[in-house]
């Protein structure tokens, strides 16, 4: 009688099996595309050189320009996000932490915010910017990212604090600490797992954001000098560069694609063995 | 260990001599390990579980009493570290071999846990799951026996008017309660009780003892626990387990005056 | 440290800490200000009902009908979750039901991995890989526009882009039902399969309903994707293999040009505005279930 249940277990078994060995094909197949376009384009003058002739017409050159401006806006936004979000996620946990309720709501607004589009943050830095008179830079842009990833990196640090800050603030609040003192001086050094990952994460998404640094990046062939140049960035250089009629242009766009795809990767790795390392840590 | 040639031989052998003796065992545990990856949670467990009456499993937590408990019904096949070595006989079957229904066996083994986990659905809905699973089709059957096993819980004049509601607005003792009827449901032979009253206030722990006792006329119970008062209160016979081993067993009478081993002596002294 | 100094410090400390929070909590209020702001000069001269349900797109003329765009929108981001729905509530269950532990390690990498890939990178794997397969299918369907850049290949690649998200959000949902409500029902005589589909899937459903909620929102603002393989035509779609122009490429391809014609910025906010709106929204709802879920955690 049971014969049936035991052929239906098999069946359901198999057929989820296949919807999920298809989702590990889609990631090898994205993987194959980029590297089957990208690594015949790549070589060392593409990467150690920028344009010549204009990113869109000129046959020569390579995306050094993009490469290093994305480093920069990633690492600027991500740092500009430090600043906001460490004090911010200390707050939740010393002064909020007599207000669970409201502890509640600011964690729930910020998921909510996390899920607006950076398309709408780019809109909205433009005309921030059009409003002051700032033209569009290599700063502008860093700020609009930056204010993108704080909502995560703010959730990810209070995630991190979650576990274990409750005790430590009770008791250095009882030896006479002001709640801000406790934040900085005991906090921190608890929350520095999630302050790793947060930042790295960070700079995932700062390297990765196309729409929002598409209004207020702006796109040069030049390395910018300062944070008031405009700067091009990785996928502004597949974006822009992919639609060019010329084919020398288009391997300009797949050799970037190629180099994201790998920076993009490296860090990927490197936050998984920071968080095993940290997690280990843990339980010592 | 040829297992195939000698599976009913012993058990018919052992058969014998139980009746021999006046006793009548329906499950046989022989010499049944367990390994959780590389540590062993059961050693060589040797234990007889009676036909109608209360059989205890007593011991700290931790010792591998839940363990044991879910070998009886293969829950432990969820978890793929878990390996066992030796036997266990019910029915003319070891139910540990890989050919078993272990469908049919797990109905044959009403299970209660340590809290009540009540279905997602309504009061009824949760003994018509069950009922379901045994077969039974037809609505106006269903309705019957929901009615049936509520009243042997004792449930019935409590929830008699709120069948419809969810079975979450039940207090934990009538969740309980619900769900030993749920187990009944099944029409099992066995029931597996894990720490029942652990999450129970004192009256709805009472209530649930008093219906075991009634049930151990015609089931028969694997009751573990670590509350020797409630050992003392209900067991027909006792087995007391200390890390993965069966340290002493026997009839309480026997085994709570006479304590053998120092670790026996040593927990009833303690004694929760 | 005398007293005084220390108690100054705390307090520039606890300003630091306010005004940080502050700016980032007042952020949706001040984009949404500020985009209305924008987009006043076209709300004052045309009825909002004109703007949001007409066809007529001529900005050179002053006629800003965002339908095409917003059908557009609805039509990708709903194409996305349906194709998306299967593939994560399938492997969302082999994952925390069936898989063994070293092949659930595994896969847990694959979706990282997947979910730290950036939007262009998507896109470009679109053109790549989907947009010649849906031009195939095109074709053979003799379909008006074979050239595989439409709807269909942009509800691919806005699938692919939010699976890894919702995918984890469904893994958390099921690892958060109690192992005794499961054995409780394999005990009863349940198959694995039959405890999954009528008590586990029942008791996380609304969960899973909000999961859903997320990814349809995110669909709706994938901007970069969407638009590399959308097709970008102003129409109202009318088969799959049709090119459409959802309201997030509308904006990330005209932002150069709309300074030049009257009123067009006006459009372009408004459409940002009312994507801001709309996923503020369903977030909002959908973050509050899962909440819920979290807590019994």
């Amino acid at each position: 009688m049971n014969s049936r249940k035991y052929l239906v277990e098999k069946i359901v078994k198999i057929i989820l099996l296949i919807f999920t060995i298809f989702i590990v094909f889609v990631l090898l197949s994205i993987f194959y595309g980029i590297f089957k376009k990208g690594l015949p384009a790549l070589n060392w003058e593409i990467i150690s050189q920028v344009p010549k002739g204009g990113y869109y017409f000129g046959k020569e050159g390579g995306i050094l320009n993009a490469i290093v401006g994305s480093l920069y806006l990633a690492i600027g936004a991500s740092l500009i996000a430090l600043v906001i979000s460490i004090p911010a996620a200390f707050f939740i946990h010393t002064y909020l932490f007599s207000y669970p309720k409201w502890q509640k709501r600011v964690r729930l607004w910020l998921d909510v915010l996390w899920g607006i589009p950076p398309i709408v943050y780019g809109a909205f830095a433009f005309n921030f910017m059009l409003f002051m008179g700032w033209p569009s830079s290599l700063l502008a842009a860093m700020i609009t990212v930056a204010l993108l990833i704080s909502p995560v990196m703010i959730r990810s640090m209070d995630e991190s604090l979650q576990h274990n800050s409750k005790g430590l603030f009770e008791s250095a609040l009882s030896l006479g600490f002001f709640k801000g003192e406790i934040g900085f001086k005991f906090l921190f050094k608890q929350s520095l797992p999630g302050i790793t990952t947060a930042f790295l994460l960070a700079l995932g998404k700062g390297l990765g954001d196309t729409a929002s640094v598409l209004f207020t990046a702006g796109f040069t062939d030049y390395i910018p000098e300062s944070i008031t140049e405009p700067a091009a960035t990785l996928p502004l250089a597949i974006f822009f560069q992919l639609s060019s009629p010329i084919p020398e242009v288009k391997e300009r766009a797949y050799a970037a694609a190629i180099v994201l795809t790998i920076i993009i990767l490296v860090i990927s790795i490197l936050s998984r063995v920071l968080s095993k390392r940290f997690s280990k840590n843990r339980i010592k | 260990m040829s297992l195939e040639n000698n599976t009913s031989l012993i058990d018919e052998e052992i058969i014998r001599k139980d009746e021999s003796k006046g006793l009548h065992n329906l499950i046989y545990v022989k010499d049944l390990s367990l390994w959780h990856g590389k540590q062993q949670t059961l050693k060589n467990v040797e234990l007889n579980i009676r036909d109608k009456g209360i059989t205890v499993l007593l011991g700290p937590s931790g010792c591998g009493k839940t363990t044991l408990l879910k070998t009886f019904n293969r829950l432990t096949d969820l978890d793929p570290d878990i390996k066992t070595t030796g036997s266990i006989f019910f029915e003319d079957k070891d139910i540990l071999t890989k050919n078993i229904d272990v469908y049919a066996l797990r109905q044959k083994m009403g299970l209660l846990s340590q809290r009540p986990h009540p279905l997602p659905g309504t009061i009824s809905d949760n003994i018509r799951y069950a009922l379901k699973l045994k077969g039974i089709k037809s609505k106006v059957e269903q309705d019957d026996r929901i009615e049936y096993y509520i009243k042997k819980v004792a449930l019935w004049d409590e929830v008699k008017d709120r069948l419809k509601y969810s079975a979450n607005s039940l207090s934990i003792g009538q969740q309980q309660r619900l769900c030993l009827a749920r187990g009944l449901a099944i029409e099992p032979r066995v029931i597996l009780a894990d720490e029942p009253t652990s999450a129970l206030d004192p009256i709805s722990s009472r209530k649930i003892e008093e219906q075991f006792q009634e049930l151990s006329k015609e089931f028969a119970i694997v009751l573990v626990t670590h509350i020797l008062r409630q050992a003392k209160r209900l067991a027909d016979y006792t087995a007391f387990m200390y890390y993965g081993e069966v340290v002493e067993k026997g009839k309480p009478s026997d085994l709570f005056e006479n304590p053998k081993t120092e670790i026996f002596k040593d927990y009833l002294q303690v004694g929760h | 440290m005398n007293f005084s100094l220390r108690y100054y410090i705390e307090k520039l400390r606890k300003s630091w800490m306010i005004i940080s929070l502050v700016i980032i909590l007042s952020l949706p209020f001040l984009i949404g200000i500020s985009l209305l702001f924008k987009s006043w000069p076209l709300l004052v001269s045309t009825p909002i009902s004109e703007i949001i349900f007409s066809s007529n797109w001529m900005p050179t003329k002053g006629n800003f009908g965002l339908w095409p765009f917003i059908f557009s929108s609805i039509v990708v981001s709903l194409l996305g979750l349906l194709i998306m729905i299967p593939f994560t509530l399938a492997s969302a269950i082999y994952i925390t039901q069936f898989a063994p532990n070293w092949i659930s390690k595994v896969l847990r990498t694959v979706i990282d991995i997947l979910a730290g890939i950036p939007s262009v990178i998507f896109g470009l794997w679109g053109i790549i890989v989907i947009v010649p397969m849906v031009s195939e299918w095109a074709t053979s369907a003799n379909s008006a526009n074979a050239s595989g850049y439409s709807i269909l290949a942009a509800g691919i690649v806005v699938a692919v882009t939010t699976l890894p998200f919702v995918l984890n959000m469904l893994i958390e949902l099921f690892e958060s039902v109690p192992r005794e409500l499961k054995e409780s029902t394999l005990a009863m005589g349940a198959s694995h399969w039959q405890t999954i589909k009528d008590v586990i899937l029942k008791k996380i459903r609304p969960g899973i309903i909000a999961a859903f909620t997320l990814g349809l929102s995110k669909a709706f603002g994938e901007t970069i994707a969407v638009l590399m393989v959308v097709g970008n035509v102003v129409q109202i779609p009318d088969s799959i293999f049709a090119a459409g122009y959802p309201l997030p490429a509308l904006l990330a391809n005209n932002y150069g040009e709309m300074m030049s014609i009257p009123k067009y910025d006006s459009a372009l906010m408004l459409s940002a505005l009312m994507l801001l709106i709309i996923v503020i929204l369903f977030n909002y709802f959908a973050h509050k279930v899962i909440r819920f879920y979290q807590s019994k955690m």
